[in-house]
Order: structure tokens, then sequence, then C-alpha cells
């Protein structure tokens, strides 16, 4: 059973069309790089999947759930649905260890020793044991990211997403996040990811998705759609953007 | 005619008690219902959107005595009489009410709306997104402006002898009444406002510049 | 209990009301006036003269901001009389209207004043200004630009005060309403009216003062924004 079914999504802001009937089929455990010029709407894509934006047509499932702007439905989606984001947001007031804890305690009433354990545990797997008591700003970028993974992690979700988790890094922070997602992409994790690094893209995911102006240009397995492009628009994009 | 001495002073202490409890429970139920106007203000529902932005604007927009007057006559017109400290601290509430109100929206807002999605993202509901991740932040950054208006209200507690509420500065003009050494009286009147508000006007200041140490950090 | 609201002996009133509602504006218009040159006044001298004349700067602005404006209008009112200078209840609301409202201003002017960027002064002064033109062309009207949002709303605020100095019997707008009051023993009906044409003139105020805002500043704000510390 797919684990994200997307089928023909429009989606405008006002009157400018973003997503200009979007479809793509994501198998459980598959991992999925999606990437494109800046403006092309990958993220808006990835925000429509758990509910944080609205769109005007179309129809996505996601790990089961029909995405509908009902709160209660979304957040029954979301307990299965982790989003990982640029800019971490982790919340500054609270210490790794209750920013990871916060969610299964608040919405999954997990009681107090097992989220504990649950999130020493999905710390360990992001090699952040012993940051548990740390507060974020005392993290660096990379840090951050890992532990924002790992909160996403501590839902235990079916589906993970992840918008440019490492574009807001410095270079030689960004390696230790991508070994956090290839070990998470071999753990049978299945994964939809924006990405900037084609390299992780062509490495680690099964699928890459080629997203131009507001609509999929070119998608395949990644090595083909890398050594191989169709379309002249995914040509540009690899010769400019592999570094 | 009597002199300025020390029962005199003491009567100005007593009061100065009295401006500080009408202050206290002015602030509390001004407090608990500018909290929930904030939030009204910030709402999903238009309507309640709608009705806590014009709540503000009027209140805003009369003077703290003729909030004081329209609910202490109001409240008449009703039958309802109410005993002085009463009318007092409710009419007060209603203008505090309006001044925290849009004080603390904007300490809301001042969180990041990013921290809104995250947890979102995280299957919290909007009361517990407020409840763990929004109001703990916003609190901390509403510290200096409460502050700041607890002064405000300090002050404008001195009209409320208009709702028969005698406070601070009722009792100077009392006192003045009695022995006419007005220099001698509101200098001493003068002195107790200050030496409540300017050690809260400093702790606003004081305040501010830590958080925006810890920002700029 | 019947509650009947009956306007006509309120309305058969209304002179009482006009004038008082013309006094308001005067008073408050003055004030406005008043205070922001004596504000400028002490910004200017805070800026330029030696460190002990600013101290006494500071110390007027942190009396009148921490006590009540009643306080201040009393002390006036009753006391000045005592050291021979007699003055009726109109003046004597100007005068602390005046210093309530300098007060005030002087501390919103001067944050905007620290708000100019230092670069700003030293190429004034290479451009061979003088202190005070630097101050004058360069730093003022920028700070002020900068501060407009605030400084209007304490010139609603002042107009709103206004209204206490019904308590030494001034019959600006709140001091009719209570004359009114007294006569036709109607205080809820008055009240509204008097409630509502604040609101209107509050209002009419904030509006005035945007509109004021964008036609002197022009261009300024969107330096402030641009301009603003990260
Ligand atoms: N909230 C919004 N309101 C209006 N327009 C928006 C909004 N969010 C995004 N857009 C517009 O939608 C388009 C797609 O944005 P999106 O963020 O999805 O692009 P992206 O592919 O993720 O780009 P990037 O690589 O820069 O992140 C852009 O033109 C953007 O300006
Ligand atoms: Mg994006």
């Amino acid at each position: 059973m797919p684990a994200v079914v997307i089928d023909d999504i429009h989606k405008r802001f006002g009157a400018i069309e973003v997503l200009k009937g979007v479809s793509l089929t994501v198998e459980s455990g598959q991992v999925v790089a999606v990437i494109g010029r800046s403006g092309s709407g990958k993220s808006t894509m990835l925000r429509c999947i758990n509910g944080l934006e609205p769109f005007q047509s179309g129809r996505i499932e996601v790990a089961g759930h029909e995405v509908v702007q009902n709160q209660k439905r979304l957040r029954a989606l979301r307990k299965d649905v982790g989003m990982v984001f640029q800019s971490y947001n982790l919340f500054p007031h609270l210490t790794v260890g209750q920013n990871i804890t916060l969610s299964p305690r608040v919405t999954q009433k997990v009681p107090e020793k097992e989220a504990v354990e649950r999130a020493r545990e999905v710390l360990a797997q992001v090699g952040l044991s012993e940051k548990y008591d740390a507060y974020p700003e005392t993290l660096s970028g990379g840090q951050q990211q890992r532990v924002a993974i790992a909160r996403s992690l501590a839902m235990q979700p079916k589906v993970m997403l992840f918008d440019e988790v490492t574009s807001a890094l410095d270079p030689e922070l960004t390696g230790e996040v991508l070994i956090v997602m290839e070990k998470l992409a071999q753990g049978g994790m299945t994964m939809l990811l924006v990405t900037h690094e084609m390299n992780f893209a062509r490495s680690v995911a099964d699928v890459t998705v080629f997203m131009h102006q507001g609509k999929i240009w070119e998608m395949g397995p990644s090595e083909e759609l890398f050594t191989s492009p169709k379309t002249p628009e995914l040509a540009n994009f690899i010769s400019a953007g592999v570094k | 005619m009597t002199s300025f001495g020390w029962p005199e002073f003491l009567f100005l202490l007593r009061s100065t008690g009295w401006t500080l409890l009408l202050t206290v429970i002015a602030f509390t139920l001004g407090g608990v219902a500018g909290g929930g106007i904030a939030i009204m203000r910030l709402s999903r529902n238009p309507v309640l959107r709608w009705i806590a932005m014009l709540y503000i604007l009027v209140i805003q927009s009369i003077p703290v005595l003729m909030v004081l007057f329209m609910s202490y006559y109001g409240l008449t017109l009703f039958g309802i009489e109410l005993p002085p400290t009463v009318a007092a601290s409710a009419s007060l509430a209603v203008y505090v009410a309006a001044y925290l109100a849009e004080i603390w929206r904007g300490c809301i807002q001042a969180v990041p709306k990013q921290q809104w999605e995250a947890s979102a993202s995280l299957a919290l509901t909007r009361f517990e997104q407020y409840r763990y991740v929004i109001l703990p932040q916003a609190i901390r950054i509403s510290l200096p402006p409460t502050v700041g208006f607890l002064v405000q209200l300090v002050k404008n507690t001195s009209i409320v002898s208009v709702v028969g509420f005698t406070d601070l500065a009722r009792a100077g003009q009392l006192i003045n009444q009695a022995v006419f050494k007005p220099f001698q009286v509101f200098t001493v009147v003068a002195a107790l406002y200050f030496v409540i508000c300017f050690p809260l006007s400093r702790l606003s200041r004081y305040l501010e510049g830590r958080l925006n140490a810890r920002r700029s950090h | 209990m019947a509650m009947t609201l009956h306007f006509e002996s309120v309305i058969a009133a209304s002179p009482i009301i006009i004038d008082g509602i013309i006094l308001t504006i005067e008073l408050s218009a003055s004030a406005i006036i008043g205070g922001t040159a004596l504000a400028l006044l002490l910004v200017g001298t805070k800026s330029l003269a030696p460190k002990y004349v600013g101290w006494l700067v500071d110390a007027y602005v942190e009396l009148m901001r921490n006590t009540p404006f009643l306080v201040q209008l009393f002390m006036i009112f009753f006391g000045l009389p005592l050291v021979g200078m007699r003055m009726t209840g109109v003046q004597a609301a100007l005068l602390a209207m005046t210093l309530n409202l300098g007060a005030y201003s002087t501390e919103i002017i001067r944050a905007g004043v620290d708000s100019i960027h230092k670069s700003q002064i030293e190429a004034g002064l290479s451009l061979a200004f003088s202190r005070l033109q630097v101050f004058r062309y360069v730093v003022l009207m920028p700070a002020i630009g900068r501060v407009w949002p605030a400084l209007s709303s304490q010139f609603v605020l002042m107009l709103l005060a206004s209204s206490i100095c019904s308590f030494i019997s001034v019959p600006e707008l709140s001091g009719a309403a209570a004359l009114v009051e007294q006569r036709t023993f109607r205080s809820f009906e008055v009240y509204i009216i008097v409630t509502v044409t604040y609101l209107i003139m509050a209002l009419t105020l904030k509006l005035f003062l945007a509109w004021l805002g964008r036609w002197l500043f022009v261009g300024i704000s969107m330096n402030a924004a641009s301009g603003e510390k990260g």
C-alpha cells in the first residue's frame, strides 16, 4: 500500500497558482527526493501533505489519512507524519529532552517514564545522548537539526517529511545531518525530502522528482534521472546545481 | 485649623495601601479578562476577532474617567448598587483588560510563526500549542511592557474618587481641604506615588534590557 | 426596575457640551504644541549641554512619568497661588498638560535620537555643520519620524487625560458633563453622549496624526525600517 498518494492537487496563493496539478505516489519504505529551483513549489507541496497549507483541488492521502482541513482529523494525521523544517524550530524555552517528550506525553498520553526512555532512544539514534538536558540555544545548528529529527521520530511516525533540512547549515555541519537521514533511510523509514544536496538525492533516494513551475516536470529512479535527464530544464538544473 | 502632622501622614499611608490593593485587584481581574480578549483577538473565528478588536479600540479611545463613569452609572441604571471598592476595581478592570489585551496580543504575535507550525506538526491542539509552546515564550516577552503598564495603572487609580473610593489622591485632597498646605500635602502624596512607580519603571527597563540581551545573544 | 433613557433634557443643555468640546480641543491642541516644543528643547539640551544639566532633565522626566497627572494638576492649581502665581483653572490645566506631555515626549523623542546612527552625525559634522545644525537637520526629523507612532499615541492619551482637568472644575468636555449632570440628573445619558464624543475626537486625532506623519516624514519611516537593527 502506498504511504503517500498525491492526486492532481492545485494550490493558489491569491491569484498565483503555485501547484498546477501535482501527482505523486510514495510507496511504503521508499525514499523520494524532491529537487527544483527556488519557487518551484517544493515546500508548498510538502506543507500540503501535512495540512499546513490548504489546497484548492485534488486529493492527498498519507499514512492512511485523507488530508482535509478539519483540525481533529489533521491531528490524527500528524501523529503519523513527521515534519522537519529548514529552520529546526525547536522550542527555545524547553530542554532537548522536553522538546522531544512534549508531544508524546501530551498528544499520545505516553507515561512520563516511557516518554523519557523513548526520548533517550531517539537521541542516541541521532548521536546526541549527552545533550538531553541542554537548551537548544547552546547547540550548533547541526545538533539542533538532529534534535528536531529526533523530536519527530519520538512520535513514531509512519512517514517523514524533510524540507531542505540542511540549507540553513554551514557546509561542515550538513554532513552530520545527512548521515542521520541516511541511517533512517536504511532503517526502512518512508521519507519524502526536499533537498539541494544532489549527491545525497542521487545516492540515497530511490526516486527523485524534479519540480518546475509548480509541476512535476520529470521523475524516475535517482541514478537514471541524474545520468540521463530527459528534459532540457532538468539538464540545465543539474549542470548548474552540481558543485 | 489643624496642621499637617503624623495623623495626617498615617492617613496618607493607609490610603496608599488602598491604592495598592485597588491596583492589585484591578490588575488581576483586568489581566484575566485581557488575556481572554488577547486570545480572542487572535482567534480563527472572525466574529470573536472582531468583538475583541472593537472592545480594544473603543476602550483605548475614551478617557479612563469615562470608563469609570459608564461602568458605574451603567450598573446603577440596572439597579445594582455596588460598594466603592467593587465599583472601582470592576470599572478599572474594564480599562485594564483593553490595554493588557493589546499589549499581550503583540507579545503573542512576537513569537515566531514557525513555532506554531512546528507544534502543529507535532499534533498539538490549539490549546496545547498556547499552553506548552506559545504562551511560555510570549510571557517572557510580555514582562517589560506589562510592568510598564502597571505604572500607568497605579497612576490612573488616582481618579477613582469619582466612584466614591478614598485612595491616596483623594486622601491628599481631603487633608489639603483641612490643613490647606497644598505644597506639603501634595509633595508627600506625589512622593508616595513615586516610591511605588519609580522602582516599577526601573524594573520594566531592566527586564527589557535583559530580554534584548538574550535576543541579540 | 424600569430602565429608560431620556436624552431630551440633555440635548437641551447641548451649548454647555459644545463649549466643553471646544475647550477640550483648545487645551489638547495647545498642550500638544507646547509639550512637543518643551520636549524638543529638553532633548536638545540633553544632547548638547553638559552632563549635569542632562541629569536635571532626566530627573524632571522621571518625576513626571512616575506621579499621577491628577496630583501634578493639584500641585499646580492649589500650590502655585501660594507662591504668588494665581491662575485660573484653565491656565493650571494647560500648564499641567504641557509639562506632563513634555516629559513623556522627551522620553519618546530621546529614544528616537538614540536610534540615529552615529555615522549620520559624523557625516553631518564632516560637512562643517555646527553641532546644533547637525542636531536640527540630521538627527531631529528622522528621529521624530521613527518614533512618530509612539508620539501619536501619547498625544491621544493626553487628549483623553484632559478629562481629568474636570477635577479642578475646568469646564472642558468632562467638566461640562458634570455641569449638565447636576442640572438634568440624567447621569447615564450625559456620559453616553460625552463618551461617544471622546471616541470620535480620539479616532479623528489618531487618523489626523497618521496622515500628518505620512505628510511630514515622507521616506523617513522607510529608512527606519531598513535601518533597524536585526
Ligand atoms: N504564504 C505564501 N503566500 C504567498 N505566496 C507564497 C506563500 N508561500 C509561498 N509562496 C509562493 O509560492 C511559490 C512556491 O513557494 P515554495 O516555498 O513552495 O517554493 P520552494 O520550491 O520551496 O522554493 P525554495 O527552494 O526557495 O524553498 C513561490 O513563488 C512563493 O513566492
Ligand atoms: Mg522551500
